[in-house]
């Protein structure tokens, strides 16, 4: 088999960029972000994208630098606060923009990933998110139709993972990682810390390598904090 | 003299109930965490991926592998967990949570709820409330009784693009606790904030309510 082991994320991401496609990101807010891939898709110069994510990085950092560059078309998102460049894109018609109930966002993947092409929720019934699409009556309920989402390549950051592509992520860097990692036509992971195959306990792996197409070391995490709330320290 | 953002947090903590795993929102529901009654023990999920948050870390061992919804940092407890944000939401639209606590800028008589844009001024997304007030079990609003301009907040119907429809069954305001009747038979004024009068509820609200005070 095909080593899906590479240098770096330029090299990760080799054939897989193309102007209009569709990239799915991984991360919730700053916090379990691609930020090696995001930065190589920045120095590539594609353009014209589709870009779904629960939010879009902040101003300078995460998909904030994608949007600074004019590299996406459009944003399927759930919250897109604390991103002035983003508003601004917005309102004056410079970016399309897609909301979607962060849970529906995730289900919509989740199921895209599992080859479900459509289910069913209670979220967003008799909202603006309800319009164009099917309702329907399950025992006496209003539920509406979600479509499953997948993309042409799905960039995802894992903590640990190996050459066979099996990846454990830490915390709430989860997040959204897992269920795109299944629905990339494509799918890369930067990790933080590649380790040789058989390290990884195999009951604690979150993906496992068959979602993933190529993985790489990132170069460098910044890893930064969106919001920092600390609390003194007790004196004794 | 009405409620101040504490009391408000501090009334909205009556409503846990030992065992309960809680989700709170962004603004003063966060608060309700700090004032969680004596004797009671609830689970504070964080939609992102987190049951069981724990306090914001000392100075200095903040991890940016662990922050809350509101992506402030935070740390863990024994009792905590991690999970993607599919099976998180599994817990909300599963009906596995018990109470929601969430901040609004509309609300109206029948429970409908508006929270997530000002449609050509504010755009910053609902984010998870769509998915809370669909499904978890019962759903209490914090916020405001009025604009900042005195302009009521609490509605015949709202004006702005809603979050959910029937969803609200109880709102506390800085005025006071109303219960509402998702099923659309009304609300009941229940209890008035300290120095507040039925007169003063009823000159800054535009909803029909009955009074149960």
């Amino acid at each position: 088999m095909a080593s899906k082991l590479r240098d770096d994320a330029a090299a990760a991401l080799t054939g897989a960029l193309f102007d209009g496609m569709t990239i799915m990101s991984g991360g919730f807010g700053l916090c379990g972000i691609p930020e090696n891939l995001i930065a190589a898709i920045r120095d590539s110069g594609v353009r014209g994208l589709t870009v779904i994510s629960n939010n879009c990085g902040v101003d300078g950092f995460g998909l904030g630098l994608l949007l600074a560059t004019g590299q996406i078309d459009k944003m399927i998102s759930s919250y897109v606060g604390e991103n002035k460049l983003f508003e601004q894109l917005y309102l004056s018609g410079r970016l399309q923009l897609e909301f979607n109930p962060q849970g529906t966002l995730a289900e919509r993947i989740r199921a895209g990933g599992a080859g479900i092409p459509a289910f069913f929720t209670r979220t967003g019934v008799g909202t603006l998110v309800a319009e164009g699409k099917e309702v329907r009556d399950f025992d006496g309920e209003l539920y509406l139709m979600e479509r499953g989402l997948t993309a042409d390549l799905a960039i995802v950051k894992a903590w640990k993972g190996d050459a066979e592509g099996n990846l454990i992520y830490r915390k709430t860097a989860r997040n959204f990682n897992p269920m795109m990692a299944t629905a990339g036509r494509v799918t890369v992971a930067e990790v933080e810390h590649l380790v040789p195959v058989g390290d990884l306990d195999k009951d604690a792996i979150h993906t496992p390598g068959i979602f993933v197409d190529a993985v790489f070391q990132g170069a460098r995490f910044e890893k930064r904090i969106e919001q920092l709330t600390t609390r003194p320290k007790e004196v004794a | 003299m009405a409620w101040t953002r504490n009391d408000m947090a501090a009334r909205a903590a009556k409503e846990l109930r030992d065992g309960f795993y809680v989700n709170l929102g962004i603004g003063i529901p966060t608060l309700v965490a700090n004032h969680i009654p004596p004797g009671i023990s609830v689970t504070l999920q964080s939609e992102n991926g987190m049951l069981g948050m724990g306090p914001f870390p000392y100075e200095g061992e903040a991890d940016p592998d662990l922050i809350n919804a509101g992506k402030q940092t935070i740390t863990e407890l024994d009792s905590s967990s991690y999970f993607s944000s599919a099976d998180s939401f599994a817990m909300i639209r599963g009906g596995h949570i018990a109470l929601s606590i969430l901040g609004g800028m509309q609300v109206s008589q029948t429970g409908d709820l508006a929270n997530w844009m000002v449609p050509g001024k504010m755009v910053k997304g609902m984010g998870g409330a769509m998915d809370l007030v669909a499904g978890v079990r019962r759903v209490v609003v914090v916020m405001d009784h009025v604009e900042k301009s005195g302009a009521p907040k609490f509605l015949g119907a709202c004006n702005l693009p809603l979050t959910g429809a029937g969803v609200v069954d109880l709102l506390i305001t800085d005025l006071g606790v109303f219960e509402i009747d998702r099923k659309g038979s009304g609300a009941r004024l229940t209890e008035l904030a300290t120095g507040v009068t039925v007169e003063e509820v009823r000159s800054k609200t535009e909803a029909a309510f009955d009074i149960a005070v």
